[in-house]
This record gives C-alpha cells, structure tokens and sequence, in this order.
C-alpha cells in the first residue's frame, strides 16, 4: 500500500513542479537557518568536560563591603583574593583543588636566528592537571613542594612543544620565559576544552585556538611579578605590586568533589569560612556558592544573546515555512478533490487517502530535508567567516545530520495534517456529480 | 470596487484565507522586530568617538619585567616616529575609544564620605600631546601644562606610600560627564575623587571622548589624567596622519622601531578605523544576519502568496470566464484579485502589529532592548502591502487573460 501511495505522491508532485518546487524551497530555508543556528547554540552551550563536570565545582565567597548588598540576591564576584584563595587551597576539603589565574609571557626561541614570541598561560597549584583531566604527552605536572618553593618549573603545551623543540620528548629541558629559566616537568597532549571554563572571568577568551601554551605555578608567577590577566580591587590598594596580600580578586578556585555528601560537606566548608571571617570582621558578607562547572558556564552565560536571539528568530521563520506548506499543499489538494472523489467512490478508505496524502507530505520533507541540509551547510560557512571565537568550531556532526532530517519530517508532516485531513473529508457524491 | 463578492468568497475559504493572514502577519511581526534591531545596531555602530578617527595608527610593544631606562626609551622612540615623512603628531596613549585591548577605569566619586561610587569613568593616560594627537576637541578650560604631569611610575609609588602629594591634581573630563556630574553648571574648577581620598581638580572639558569598552556604563564618561606613561607600561604609540598615508607611515613606524631595537615584539600594529571594526565586528555581523533573515521571510511570504493566487486563479477560471462573459473587463478581473490580496494583507497586518508589539515585550525582558518605536509600524505595514502587490500581479494578470469562452465550455 505504502509504494502504491509512494508512486501517487510522485505523480502528484511531478504533476505541479512549481508549486512542489515552493514548497521544498520554503521548507529547506526554514530547516537551513533552524539547523545552522541549533548547531551554534549546541556548540556554545555544550560541555567542555563531560567526563567528569558534574564532579567539578567553582566556589565563591564575597569580600566586598556591605554597601549595596542584598542578602540572597547579590551574587558573590567571580575571583577570589589570595588569601581566600590560599586557605581554601591549604584546607584539602575537596579530592583536589587549584587556584587558577591567566598570565602571558614573552618565550625565547631555541634557535639563534628566531624571533621572541608572547603565549597566553595558566598560573595555577599543582592539582590542576588532575582535576581537569589533562593529558601529558610527556612528563607530568609539578608537585605541592614545588608550589611552596616557587619552583621555576613549567609544563608547555604541545603545540609549543611541536614548535621550540620538533614535538621531542623535553622534560628536563629549559625555557627561557620574561627572561628567566623554567625546568620543563611536562608536555601536555593536544588540550583545549571548549569552552575554555577555567579562564572565564580571568580575562581569557572562550572559545577556539589551541589552548593555553603554558602552565607554571602561582607562587613562581607572583614571585617574578607576573601579574594576571584581570584584578579587580574592591578597596583602596596601596601596593598592587603586592598582590598576596593586596584587597583584590584575581584567583579562580576550582575543587573536585566526588559525589552528593562531598558537596554538601563543601558547602557547609565555605559557609562556614564566609561567617568566621565576617566575626573576623574581614568580610561583611556571608555570600557564598559552588556551581558546578556547567552551572558555572549558564551564570557566566556563555551562550551570547545574540546567538540565542538568532536562534528565536530561526524557529520564527521555520514556523512561517511551515505555513507557507500547509498553504501550498492544502491549495494542491483541494484542487483534487474530483481525483479524490474517484478514488473514494472505487472503494479507498478515508484512511487510505489520508495516508496517500502525509506520505506526500512527507516525500516534500524528506527533500525540504536534504535541501535544507545544503542551506545549513552554506549557513555554517557564512558562521566560520564570522568576527567570533566560536567561529572556526561551528560544523555539521552526526547528531545534527539526523536531527536534520528528524525537523524536516516532523515539520512536514505537522504542515501535512491539515490538508491530509480536509482531503479525506471531501465526500465522493458531489464531487462525482458536478461533471 | 465592490468589497462584498471578495469577502464572500474569502468566506468560502476560510482556511487558506486565514492561513495566508497568519503568515503575513507573522512575518510583519518578525520583520518589524528585526528591522528595529538592525536599527539599534547602526545606532551603536555609529557612536562618536570624539577623536579623529580616520587620521590615527596604533602601535603597541611588548615589554617584560621594568626597563630602568624605559622613559628614556619612550622618548627616543617618540622623536623617532616623529621624523617619519607624514607624521603630524606623536603621543603615548594607554588606550583608545572603542577598541580591544586592555583599558582604565575607576570609581569616580563627587563626596570622599560617599560609600557608593557616582560613576565609573574611563580614565585616559599618556603623556603630553595626547588631546591634541588624538584630535580631541576642548571646550572649556585648557589641556594639562608641562609641569603637571606625574611618571605613571611616581603616581604607583605615590599610591603604595599613601602620599597624595605625589599624584597630579587636575583632571580633563568629557562634556557628558560633566552634565552628568553637575547639570547645568559649570564643571571648571569642581572637584572629584577617585576611590575615597584621591582629590582632582577640573580644568578642562573636551566636547566629547567615548570610552574603549564597558559601553553600559555610559559611553562618554570619560576622564583624562595627566601622567605619563611609556611603552613599558602597556601603552601604545599614537601617530596622527592624513587619512592617504596611514599604510605607509604604519609600516614606517614599525620598521623603525625595530631598527631601534630588534629584538622588541610588535603586539598591535593597525589603524584606528581597523581597531574601531573589529570593535562592532559582531554587531555587524548580527546586522548582516538581521537584513538575511527579513530577505529571506519577505522572500517565503510572496512565494507563499504567488502560489495560493495561482491556485485560486485556476480553482475559479470558469467564474471568471462568466464574469468576462458578462460584461466585465481584464482591468476588473485584476483588481478583484488585487483588492483581495489587499484585503487578507491588511488583516495579516492588523493581526502582525499586535504580535509585533508582544514579540517586542517578549524581547523586553529577556534582551533588555527598548520598547519598538510606533514608526516601525506603518513601515513594516507598507512593505507588507507592497510585497503583497507585487506577489499578487502575475497570477492576477494570468486571471485578467481568462477569456470569455471559458464560460460556455463545460469542465
């Protein structure tokens, strides 16, 4: 029944080109820009870490002063102060945790007759590579003594690896970075989660490139002065240089917890510090959070608004598509209500013509479908030109290959029901009657 | 044009007829919208600077650690770049009006007692010369004098040794700061403070200098400081040309900068009007989007009505042949059709002004956009008729070509 329905549909829309050739063409824009900007916002809103995010918690305390604070609906800020930082890192209340702040540097180059570069860095404390699964090529990260000492120790990404040393094995090696030596201790395999969660509000960008170049630890970076990315002061500085013990935030503070228990123990950890320092009379907030690392991205938002209007605007136009087809389709069959009657006066159900007719519908959609695929595809290269970070991520996957054809039956067949339906209720008497 | 047989025979058609006046009106809808946000876009595209933009290059090394002699440096550099063929004004700048980069700011207050901040204001830093290269236009009081100028470097240790004295005393604000700090009256001679001990006296007002980010804050409330920083700082180079030679004096520049010293890296290197693009790179590319995306839905909704005309045009051949047969002529049979589409449009738009204007409630709260002005209205209403008309004319000409035999010939 189904091939004989199949071979109607065709003739029908082999019968009237133009008006099949709208349909498609206004059901493949809609899927084309729906598909496009779907991929983007997965894209954006997609887990940099999926392994593990759910163990991953971002924890916030809030030293500002109580001027302008509502209790329950000031967020406290994204950074951290050293000192917080520090007692939060010392306490080991979670299975592993890092201070993170971003740095750059100028890198000497190995060969005599190259030319000094600047590569973006990670400042951070030892656990860092285990908490945030990094995979090294070479070597490992550096050790808790290391950061105590400031250690000039540095491990290197491989893309720099690739670049200073032909991609060779350079544990042991030295660097020269802002004119001083580092120990290489690791080489890290190709590593650049996207987004790049731990440099949000550090100053660093979100999305695409190859990742960090570098990563060496706090107390090293503090001591040769190099300052991170973004501070920001929250009471009169003295003495910037000092940043150990000047009133600003700089630091991320990442922990790992394994499961439920851990994060409730944590919560009542950093509640608990908020109130003590606020008896203390350092803080005069007792704000505090831990999101976990995809909470974290949704209240960073870093899904944009314009993608998101974009988005909006795309199923708004996927929806007048649809219109547009149930329109066309419903005029195409009204004006075979005379095939219609023939076919109900020799004996087809109403069953039968409703199904003749949603398998037209659905023959439109598979095409509207492999069409809007081709739109989709130009969409996303009109995406990768674009000014943004995310640019150069934005491909068509599998997923979204099938999810492709899913909206297009769906959205044919939704455009189908009405006219389908007024088909098989045309009655067959009068419509045999007026020739 | 009798409207009566039109809107009966709508009647008979109910659901196409309403199909087609949902799809107008949701595209009257969305298209309104979109236009408006176009037009928010141009509008922040198009922000003055208050600097001669399309006179200025930009150079900015990378510097590591302090260079004892990075004032000496600085300097030599600037009488370097000066003598390059072209150059008209050279000066240090920490940063620029609507570019990427790193960039000032401070808690401007009008009382040291205040807890809360009265603005936050972009603070503009670089040495002499810096207004006059810039092209910044000053309309009261005068630019800094030599002598008040305080090394970026004295005012941090002046800051770290809690000595006021140390830190330069007068302050150059915008014309929108100051109407914003003191409406009304004059600013010259005010004072204001930064953070809660830090005193400046106003001396001049420049008639306009947009800040480099942190738009939200108030585009123009912007300060200039008289301290002088070098390229060890972070600062930039700012060379003034005529608009012809930018490319050449850029290249220049840099070429004798690294003359001077091989082995510095070249961090930004591009004209102001490049920094400027990349700037609102995104907003016209959201723009760019928007005019797709109305292209595109005005281009669905004649498809739309050019099929259900042709359809109608053919489902009635035989009363239009009677019509013919009896007296009426090709001009009626068009105008009928086009009276009709003009009827359903002006329903789609009836109906698309009210969705309009929720869409524009919706994207209120949660895209914090200002309320659509009433003008988009008739705009989005006139395009509709338009496309509506034009959509509407083969088919109805096609209709207008029936000829009267028609009617005399049986199915």
């Amino acid at each position: 029944m189904f091939g004989y329905y199949l071979d109607l549909a065709l003739r029908s829309l082999k019968r009237h080109r133009v008006l099949t050739g709208l349909m498609v063409l206004s059901l493949a824009l809609g899927i084309g820009a729906c598909i496009t900007t779907t991929t983007v916002l997965r894209l954006l809103s997609g887990d940099p870490l999926p392994q593990k995010s759910d163990r991953l918690f971002y924890a916030q305390v809030d030293p500002n002063a109580k001027e302008g604070y509502i209790a329950g609906q000031t967020e406290p800020p994204a950074t951290m102060t050293y000192v917080d930082a520090m007692f939060l890192l010392h306490a080991h209340r979670a299975k592993r945790q890092a201070a993170v702040a971003l740095t750059s540097g100028k890198i000497a180059p190995q060969r005599a007759n190259e030319r000094p570069f600047y590569s973006d860095g990670v400042q951070t404390t030892a656990d860092f590579f285990g908490l945030f699964d990094a995979p090294f090529e070479y070597g490992s990260g550096w050790t808790a003594a290391d950061d105590e000492g400031g250690s000039r120790v540095i491990v290197i990404a491989g893309f720099l690896n690739q670049k200073l040393f032909g991609g060779a094995n350079s544990v042991g090696k030295t660097i020269r970075m802002n004119d001083h030596d580092f120990r290489i201790v690791g080489v890290l395999k190709p590593w650049s989660p996207q987004p790049r969660f731990y440099a949000l509000d550090l100053g660093g960008h979100d999305y695409g490139g190859d990742g960090d170049a570098m990563f060496l630890p706090l107390k090293t970076a503090m001591d040769l002065k190099m300052g991170p990315q973004d501070i920001e002061c929250y009471n009169a500085v003295t003495d910037v240089d000092n940043l150990a013990a000047a009133p600003c935030m700089w630091l991320g503070m990442w922990v790992e917890l394994p499961d439920q228990a851990a994060v409730a123990d944590y919560r009542t950890f950093l509640a608990n510090y908020a109130k003590q320092q606020v008896a203390q009379g350092r803080f005069s907030r007792d704000e505090t959070a831990l999101l976990d690392l995809m909470g974290w991205l949704r209240d960073q938002q870093v899904v944009p608004d314009d993608v998101r209007l974009q988005a909006g605007l795309a199923y708004g136009f996927l929806l007048i598509c649809v219109l547009n087809t149930v329109g066309l389709l419903l005029a195409k069959c009204l004006r075979r209500s005379r095939e219609i009657g023939v076919r109900r006066a020799l004996g087809a159900t109403r069953g039968a013509i409703f199904g003749q007719f949603m398998v037209e519908a659905g023959i439109v959609g598979l095409v509207g479908g492999l069409l809007g695929l081709g739109f989709a595809e130009l969409g996303l290269f009109g995406i990768r030109h674009q000014p943004a970070e995310y640019a150069s991520l934005a491909h068509l996957d599998l997923s979204m290959f099938l999810f492709t054809f899913v909206v297009a039956l769906v959205a044919s067949l939704i455009a189908g029901l009405l006219p389908a339906w007024r088909a098989c209720a045309v009655a067959p008497a009068p419509q045999l009657k007026a020739s | 044009m009798e409207l009566r047989p039109i809107l009966s025979t709508l009647r008979r058609h109910k659901t196409t007829a309403w199909l087609l006046i949902l799809e107008i009106a949701l595209t009257c809808a969305i298209v309104c919208n979109a236009v408006f946000l176009i037009g928010q876009r141009l509008q922040r595209m198009d922000l003055p600077s208050g600097i001669a933009e399309h006179e200025l290059v930009q150079i900015q090394l990378g510097h590591v650690g302090k260079n004892v002699d990075a004032k000496a440096q600085t300097e030599a550099d600037l009488a370097a770049l000066r003598q390059i063929a072209g150059v008209r004004q050279v000066a240090v700048a920490n940063q620029l009006p609507f570019s990427f980069g790193s960039d000032s700011n401070g808690s401007l207050m009008l009382d040291p007692r205040q807890q809360q901040k009265t603005a936050q204001v972009a603070e503009f830093m670089g040495g002499p010369g810096l207004l006059p290269t810039l092209g910044a236009q000053l309309v009261a009081g005068r630019d800094f004098q030599p002598g008040e100028y305080v090394d970026f470097d004295a005012a941090v240790q002046a800051l770290h040794d809690g000595d006021a004295r140390g830190l330069p005393q007068e302050i150059i604000l915008t014309r929108g700061l100051a109407k914003r700090l003191w409406p009304g009256q004059d600013a010259l001679g005010k004072t204001v403070y930064f953070g809660n001990n830090l005193p400046f006296r106003v001396i001049g007002v420049v008639a306009s200098l947009a800040r480099p980010k942190q738009l939200e804050q108030g585009v123009q409330y912007s300060t200039v400081l008289p301290i002088s920083m070098t390229a060890a700082d972070g600062s930039s180079y700012i060379l003034r040309t005529s608009p012809q030679e930018r490319g050449a004096v850029l290249k220049a520049a840099v070429a004798k900068l690294k003359q001077l010293d091989p082995n510095r890296v070249v961090l930004v290197k591009r004209t102001y009007d490049a920094a400027r693009r990349e700037y609102f790179a995104d907003d016209r590319a959201m723009a760019g989007i928007l005019v797709g995306v109305i292209v595109a839905l005005l281009t669905v909704t004649a498809l739309g009505i050019v099929g259900l005309a042709s359809f109608w045009v053919g489902q009635r051949r035989r009363t239009i042949g009677v019509r013919r047969a009896l007296g009426a002529t090709r001009g009626d049979i068009l105008r009928y059709f086009q009276t009709e589409n003009f009827l359903l449009a002006s329903f789609g738009i009836a109906l698309g002004m009210v969705l309009a204007y929720g869409l524009n409630l919706f994207l209120m709260l949660h895209y914090e956009l200002p309320r659509l002005p009433g003008i988009y209205l008739p705009v989005g209403a006139l395009v509709l008729w338009g496309i509506g008309q034009l959509a509407v004319l083969g088919p109805a000409l096609r209709a207008s070509n029936v000829p009267p035999v028609v009617a005399t010939r049986s199915v």
